[in-house]
């Protein structure tokens, strides 16, 4: 083996700027999801969904008018092509979606209902529980594999990737007011999935140039394995990125929120993956050396 | 070919081979979800009454006779399930009208022939604006309609206090806005023999009802003593036509009129022949998708796989030249046995599904980079093209493994406690995660050693 301290990028050098910088974004998030909080779907939230089609291209503002009319004014339409509608209701009531309906069926005789849902508030008070628990179970499993594989540092920083890497994500759904759905507990669990694999085949490097540590030095140690493997950080998140991209743009309106969500986190799991965990084990074995 | 390679070269082509023969051919062998093949997903809460509490029996009771109204509607392949103590899974797919079947599964249909002991005036329609010339004449229509209502409403109250103190009677209305004081119950459910959609000879559609041996004695009776009277036919609580007795009736069989559709007649009768509900239900989650929707989901699915799948292909030959078509080629193993395991393990195909194949064809080719940038490392490093081969593959391992083992953990919480769709999601996630890691570590190293030891891979003939 014969390799050098040699790297092209001197990543370390601008760690501290990247901890700023991913402060920053923790702050702004956090920030947004206390004061504005997430649009709640009615997964979670109980109510009432329609989907329709209309056989020629609608206004969303004359949908608006006709629901006012039957008193359903706080709606909210979204139009997703120029003759479909989604359009959601607070209110959980059969009645509330029957007037609806009559309404628009009165004034445009060829709507037709693609979908509908109705929740009440008690599952999406279960779904909201279930969802912690299960992030809670996941980050404990993988903070136990990770603590057996590697040591216990690797493990907290993996989950403080993942932790940043979510919670981003959750400030952007927060701060554009994108609606959070059931979907969104599987996109932000897929992204912590992909979030740790891409910091393990960083801090895997670091395992296994560990011996080098006395001639490169922390700096050089993190450096060098970051820059192994950076071609693969760039190109799997390329890989990853394309398909569900491609999903986002053709996969239909249904799970354009679900496929927005797995963009942002494989934007911040790419970068995370490459400043997180090792600026903060740099940091952290720089201050505290321990022998391995 | 040294003996390993062979060995892996056969379990790479046995594991293909079973692959093509569980998924060819395609058609109809993977479940559809109903989010894509349409229909009704509702979920039930049970709730029990004071006299009529919430036992095992009698939710084992509201699944039978839930799947007998099911049954009768003529629903193919539907799923009726208990799900923890109190609740039932409906699912109905490709349910065209998933109000109606709501509507059916949802409905007590206690059936009560009752005595009319008084019966107020149908209350008038509100007035509308439109009906009118000026707003003074609205004015005066919408005040004359709430002296009605306010004499109906004291009326209501008297006959409320009336019901309390005789016993066995109540109050009920109908769609008109009727009130009833209602005597005690001549004749019930419990004595029906059939119940049938008919048309009387006016040609409106009917509900024929014909009661068992003693339905039919009660009926008599109550007919005999009515003749010129009303007697109340209550659905639910609710009046649905209160005739007036023309003649005795003997022979255990009766009419109900209301303003039926066809449909209505029909599910009424359907509701009646089942039974009633054991127990009362709410509706707590009801989701219903279209076919059509359905159909389009599919498609816009399969579209933006494909193109993902595409672009995924064309750019791990573009950056990785003869490697990339190795590559290429796992990933199309990678998604064969992805299909294999979804219809073996006869998983559900859920929209989320879809996304979580179009998810993994992204992450499958991430083994693949892996090993490429270690054996492009190990050659860089002087090492001969084949132990270039061997310890590239051995060092990717070790971090192939330990990247999807934390995805499958997660993947694994999911599905634990994730539910319908997300299940699909996570199955698929999993599965996806399975597949990949065996092309990978199998099939990409079976191409590379064919390729190496013919020499063709010119990205390891270049030296640094």
């Amino acid at each position: 083996m014969n390799k050098t301290a040699e790297y092209r990028f001197d990543f370390m050098a601008f760690r501290k700027k990247a901890m700023v910088l991913s402060m920053v974004l923790l702050l702004v998030s956090l920030g947004s999801l206390f004061s504005r909080g997430l649009n709640l779907g009615i997964d979670f939230t109980g109510g009432n969904l329609v989907q329709l089609e209309f056989g020629s291209p609608v206004e969303v503002g004359e949908v608006r008018d006709v629901l006012a009319g039957v008193g359903q004014d706080k709606a909210v339409i979204q139009a997703y092509s120029d003759k479909g509608v989604i359009i959601r209701m607070k209110a959980d009531e059969e009645d509330a979606r029957r007037d609806v309906l009559n309404a628009l069926k009165a004034k445009y005789d060829s709507v037709q209902v693609l979908r509908f849902e109705k929740v009440g508030p008690v599952v999406g008070d279960q779904l909201r529980k279930e969802a912690f628990i299960a992030l809670g179970l996941a980050l404990v499993g993988i903070l136990i594999y990770i603590t057996v594989r590697f040591q216990f540092r690797f493990a907290v920083v993996s989950v403080l990737a993942l932790l940043h890497d979510s919670i981003i994500t959750l400030g952007i759904f927060s701060i554009m007011g994108r609606e959070i759905s059931v979907t969104f507990i599987a996109a932000i669990l897929t992204i912590v999935g992909y979030s740790l694999n891409d910091t393990i085949v960083v801090l895997d490097r670091v395992r296994e140039n560990w011996k080098h540590l006395r001639g490169w030095g922390i700096d050089g140690l993190f450096n060098v394995s970051v820059n192994q493997t950076l071609s693969r950080t760039i190109n799997t998140s390329l890989t990853t990125f394309l398909p569900v991209l491609a999903f986002y743009i053709w996969g239909g309106p249904v799970l354009s929120n679900f496929s927005f969500a797995l963009m942002v986190g494989i934007v911040v799991g790419t970068y995370s993956s490459i400043y997180v965990a090792s600026s903060i084990l740099d940091e952290w074995f720089t201050k505290s050396p321990v022998k391995h | 070919m040294l003996r390993k390679d062979r060995w892996r070269l056969t379990l790479v082509a046995v594991v293909v081979i079973a692959a093509l023969v569980s998924v060819f051919p395609i058609k109809g062998r993977i479940h559809l979800g109903l989010d894509l093949k349409g229909g009704a997903h509702i979920v039930l809460q049970a709730k029990g009454t004071d006299e009529n509490p919430l036992t095992g029996d009698s939710v084992e009771r509201l699944l039978a006779v839930l799947r007998n109204r099911v049954d009768q509607y003529g629903v193919s392949e539907p799923l009726i399930q208990r799900e923890g103590q109190d609740r039932v899974i409906v699912d109905l797919p490709g349910v065209e009208n998933p109000e109606q079947a709501l509507e059916l599964i949802g409905k007590t249909a206690l059936l009560e022939f009752r005595q009319v002991l008084q019966a107020t005036s149908a209350l008038p329609p509100k007035a509308q604006r439109e009906n009118y010339d000026s707003d003074e004449e609205y004015q005066a229509a919408v005040s004359r309609w709430n002296e009605v209502k306010a004499d109906r409403d004291e009326l209501e109250s008297r006959l409320r206090s009336e019901a309390s103190s005789e016993s066995g009677a109540v109050v009920g209305s109908d769609e008109a806005g009727r009130i009833y004081l209602l005597g005690p119950v001549y004749v019930g459910g419990k004595d029906l023999k059939d119940a049938k959609a008919t048309y009387d000879n006016l040609g409106r559609p009917v509900v024929s009802l014909e009661f068992n041996d003693d339905g039919a004695k009660l009926f008599d009776s109550a007919t005999a003593e009515n003749v010129g009277n009303q007697i109340a036919i209550v659905l639910d609580g609710t009046v649905v036509s209160a005739p007036v007795v023309q003649e005795r009736i003997s022979g255990g069989a009766a009419q109900i009129s209301g303003r039926f559709t066809p449909e209505e007649a029909r599910n009424l009768a359907i509701m009646l022949r089942a039974g009633a509900l054991p127990v009362p239900v709410d509706v707590l989650e009801n989701r219903s998708v279209g076919p059509t929707l359905g159909a389009d989901s599919i498609n816009s699915g399969l579209k933006a796989g494909l193109i993902g799948c595409a672009l995924v292909i064309l750019f791990m030959l573009l950056y990785y030249r003869i490697l990339g078509i190795a590559a290429d080629i796992a990933l199309s193993v990678t998604i064969l046995i992805l299909f294999a395991l979804l219809i073996s393990f006869k998983a559900t195909l859920t929209l989320p599904g879809i996304a979580g194949i179009i998810l993994t064809i992204g992450m499958a080719v991430d083994g693949n980079i892996l090993i490429f940038e270690r054996i492009k490392e190990e050659y860089r490093d002087g090492k001969t093209p084949f132990a270039s081969l061997d310890s590239g593959f051995k060092k990717a391992f070790k971090t192939i493994l330990d990247a999807n083992v934390t995805t499958l953990i997660a993947a694994a919480v999911l599905y634990y406690f994730g539910s319908g769709p997300i299940r699909g999601f996570a199955l698929t996630l999993a599965f996806g995660i399975v597949a990949s890691v065996f092309s990978a570590v199998l099939v990409t190293r079976v191409l590379l050693q064919v390729m190496v030891s013919h020499n063709s891979i010119p990205s390891l003939a270049r030296r640094k």
